[in-house]
C-alpha cells in the first residue's frame, strides 16, 4: 500500500524554517491535531518572539504575535474573553523560560485554560544561537564560547519540574528527533488541546526540539545528539495527567 | 442621583460601566484603590479582575483580551506605568484598542507616593519604543474620572489605539460627588478584525501582529503611520476655557493644579486682574488650536504643574508662536491660589523672566 503524506488542511503555505529544524514538525502536528478535532475555526494562537514569529505565515487560524515573553499572559486574556475558543502559545525556550518565565510560571499557577507549547531547542535560534536557560553544561553556542560553564551561568532549567509545582492538568514533554517520538508528541500535543476543551486547566507541551544552524551540525547530526545528549538531561514523557485537582 | 465617591473608585466603576470586563493589574500607590474596587465589584458584573504577577503580565492580559474583542484596561502609577511601556508600544503597532490609567505620583525612580504630575513627558512623548503617539485624556475631577473612562474607550475604538488616563494622585484620593454614566453593553463580537477564530472573510486566520508586516507595502507604512497620528492630532484635541475672552495672562494647567488656578483666576479677578486659564483636556494632542485664539493677543502663558523642571510648559512653549511663556513647576508642593495671583501680578509688571 502507498503511503501518501498529506499537507493538513490547516497549513497554507511552506514554512520558512531552516532546514532540518524541528519548528516545521511541530507547526505540522498541531495543524493535524486541528484538522482531526475539527477545532482550526475555533482556535486562537500566541506567537512568542523568535523563530516562532514565522508561524504567522504558515499556520491557518487566528494568531496574535506578543511581546517577548509574555505569550501566556496575552493567551489568558484571550481565553479569559473567549472560553470558547482552543486557545494556545507556540514559544521557544527563550521566551518561555527566560523572559518570559513568570509568565510561564503564574499562568500555571493560576491554572489558566490555555495550553502552552514550549519548543526547547536550547538557544535563542532567531538571534543566531547564543545561550538559553536550556543550554546544556558544556555547550558552546555565541555566547558561551567554550561551552556553558555552570559555574559562571547556573544548571540548565527543567521547566517540566518547575510547573510540576502548581496544580495543573497536564504536563508533558515529547521530542520531534525521530519517527516514533513525532508520533507521541503530537499525541501529547492532542491531549493538551482535548484537556482544554474540555475546561480543565493549564496544560503545557515541551517538544525537544533540533536547530541545526546554531547547533553548527548537519540534521543528522543534530537529532543523534538529540538522543544521546539531550534527553539524558530533559527526559521525556507525561508528567501530569489526570491528577489535576479543582 | 449623585453619589459621593473616592477619586479612584469612580474611575473603577466608571469602567466597569463602559463595558470593561477585563481589568488585570498590580498594586502601587496612589492607584491601589482601582485595583481593589474591581477586585470586588468586576465580578459582579460579569467581568474578569486578574491581580497578575506584575505590571507586565497585567498590560500583556489587557492585550489578549483586547485583541479578542473585550473592552480591557489596567492602571498603575509611576514606576509601574514605566513597566507597561512595551505594551503600549505594542497595542499601538498593532492597532489595538485599550486603556491604561496611570495615577501619577511624584518623582524619578521610585520617587515618592506623594502627590505629583511628574509623568507627562512620558505619557505624551511615547514612552515606549518606536515613536508612536497615545491620545491621552486628564480629568481634574472625581466626576471626569467616571466620564472620561467612556471617552477614553470610545477613542481607543474610533482610532484602533491606546488610551492613556492621566489622573494624579490628589484627583484619584479626593472624595467628591459624582453622577455616574449610564452603564453599557459591550459586544465582543462588534468589530470584524478581532480574534474569534478564523471565517469566510480570513481563510487562513487573522494575524494580528505589528502592521508593518502584514498589512501595508514596504512605500505604504510610514505615510500610513504620520497619516494615523496626524487624524488623531487634528480631531482629537479638547479643552476646558476659564475666562479667557479677556485675558491678559493665560495660565495652562491640567488636573489638580488646573483646579487651583481656576480659584487664581476667581481670586485674581477679583482684584481687577486679567487672568485666565486654559486646561487641557488632551495632553496628546496638545490643544494648540486653543493657543492659535490667543498668540500674539496676551501678554503670556503661564505652565503650573507639580513636578521639578517643568515638563508641559515645553509644549506650550512650542505652540506659543513667540507669546512669553512663563513656568511655575511647584514640585511638591500643590500650586496656592493667592501665590499665584501674587506671580501673575508679578510677571504682569514685568518682574519675572520668562522661560521661552
Amino acid at each position: 500500500m502507498a503511503i501518501t503524506k498529506q499537507i493538513p488542511d490547516t497549513i497554507f503555505a511552506a514554512n520558512s524554517f531552516c532546514p532540518g529544524c524541528g519548528h516545521g514538525i511541530v507547526i505540522r502536528l498541531i495543524a493535524e491535531v486541528l484538522d482531526e478535532m475539527d477545532l482550526s475555526d475555533r482556535t486562537i494562537g500566541v506567537l512568542a518572539v523568535g523563530c516562532s514569529c514565522l508561524v504567522n505565515r504558515t499556520l491557518a487560524v487566528d494568531l496574535m504575535q506578543s511581546a517577548h515573553g509574555r505569550a501566556t499572559a496575552a493567551a489568558a486574556g484571550i481565553k479569559r474573553t473567549r472560553p470558547g475558543n482552543l486557545v494556545f502559545t507556540y514559544q521557544g525556550d527563550g521566551d518561555a523560560i527566560s523572559i518570559g518565565i513568570a509568565e510561564t510560571l503564574y499562568s500555571a499557577q493560576r491554572d489558566e485554560k490555555i495550553t502552552q507549547i514550549i519548543v526547547n531547542n536550547g538557544v535563542f535560534g532567531m538571534t543566531g544561537g547564543q545561550m538559553s536557560p536550556t543550554t546544556l553544561v558544556g555547550q558552546r553556542t555565541a555566547t558561551s564560547e567554550k561551552g556553558r560553564n555552570s559555574e559562571i551561568n547556573g544548571d540548565p532549567v527543567n521547566i517540566m519540574k518547575l510547573l510540576s509545582q502548581f496544580n495543573t492538568a497536564y504536563l508533558a514533554r515529547g521530542s520531534v528527533h525521530d519517527a516514533a517520538n513525532i508520533l507521541k508528541t503530537k499525541q501529547y500535543i492532542r491531549t493538551a488541546f482535548e484537556l482544554q476543551m474540555r475546561g480543565e486547566g493549564f496544560t503545557c507541551v515541551e517538544v525537544i526540539s533540533p536547530c541545526p544552524t546554531n547547533w553548527h551540525m548537519t540534521p543528522d547530526q543534530a537529532v543523534e545528539r538529540i538522543a544521546n545528549e539531550v534527553l539524558e538531561v530533559y527526559p521525556l514523557g507525561e508528567f501530569v495527567k489526570g491528577e489535576h485537582q479543582k | 442621583m449623585k453619589k459621593l465617591m473616592k477619586g479612584n473608585y469612580a474611575l473603577a466603576e466608571g469602567a466597569i460601566r463602559a463595558g470593561c470586563r477585563l481589568f488585570a493589574g498590580y498594586p502601587i500607590t496612589p492607584q491601589t484603590e482601582i485595583l481593589e474596587y474591581l477586585s470586588s465589584h468586576m465580578a459582579e458584573a460579569g467581568g474578569t479582575f486578574v491581580q497578575t504577577e506584575s505590571e507586565l503580565a497585567g498590560i500583556n492580559m489587557v492585550i489578549g483580551a483586547a485583541a479578542a474583542g473585550a473592552r480591557a484596561m489596567t492602571s498603575s502609577s509611576g514606576p509601574g506605568f514605566s513597566l507597561k511601556q512595551e505594551g503600549i508600544s505594542y497595542l499601538s503597532s498593532m492597532e489595538v484598542p485599550a486603556v491604561i490609567v496611570d495615577v501619577m505620583r511624584y518623582g524619578i525612580g521610585l520617587g515618592n507616593v506623594v502627590l505629583g504630575q511628574a509623568d507627562y513627558f512620558q505619557v505624551t512623548k511615547g514612552g515606549g519604543h518606536g515613536g508612536y503617539k497615545v491620545p491621552v485624556y486628564a480629568p481634574a475631577s472625581v466626576q471626569e474620572n467616571a466620564d472620561f473612562v467612556f471617552k477614553a474607550f470610545d477613542t481607543a475604538e474610533a482610532y484602533r489605539t491606546p488610551v492613556i488616563i492621566l489622573s494624579d494622585a490628589a484627583i484619584g484620593q479626593m472624595m467628591g460627588s459624582v453622577e455616574l454614566p449610564d452603564p453599557i453593553e459591550h459586544d465582543i463580537n462588534k468589530f470584524d478584525w478581532t480574534l474569534k477564530g478564523r471565517d469566510a472573510r480570513h481563510p487562513t486566520g487573522r494575524k494580528m501582529t505589528d502592521v508593518i508586516y502584514y498589512d501595508y507595502a514596504f512605500d505604504d507604512y510610514d505615510p500610513h503611520i504620520r497619516a494615523r497620528y496626524a487624524k488623531m492630532h487634528d480631531e482629537l484635541q479638547e479643552w476646558e476655557e476659564v475666562e479667557t475672552e479677556d485675558a491678559e495672562l493665560l495660565m495652562v494647567a491640567y488636573g489638580i493644579s488646573s483646579r487651583v488656578c481656576k480659584e487664581a483666576v476667581r481670586l485674581a479677578r477679583g482684584e481687577g486682574i486679567k487672568a485666565g486659564l486654559l486646561r487641557p483636556i488632551t495632553l496628546w494632542p496638545f490643544p494648540e488650536k486653543a493657543m492659535t485664539k490667543f498668540n500674539g493677543r496676551i501678554k503670556g502663558y503661564l505652565s503650573v504643574e507639580m513636578n521639578a523642571c517643568g515638563q508641559m510648559v515645553e509644549d506650550v512653549a512650542l505652540h506659543a508662536g513667540g507669546t512669553k511663556v512663563y513656568s511655575d513647576p511647584t514640585g511638591r508642593k500643590v500650586a496656592d491660589s493667592e501665590d499665584l495671583v501674587a506671580l501673575i501680578k508679578d510677571i504682569l509688571a514685568g518682574k519675572i523672566e520668562e522661560v521661552f
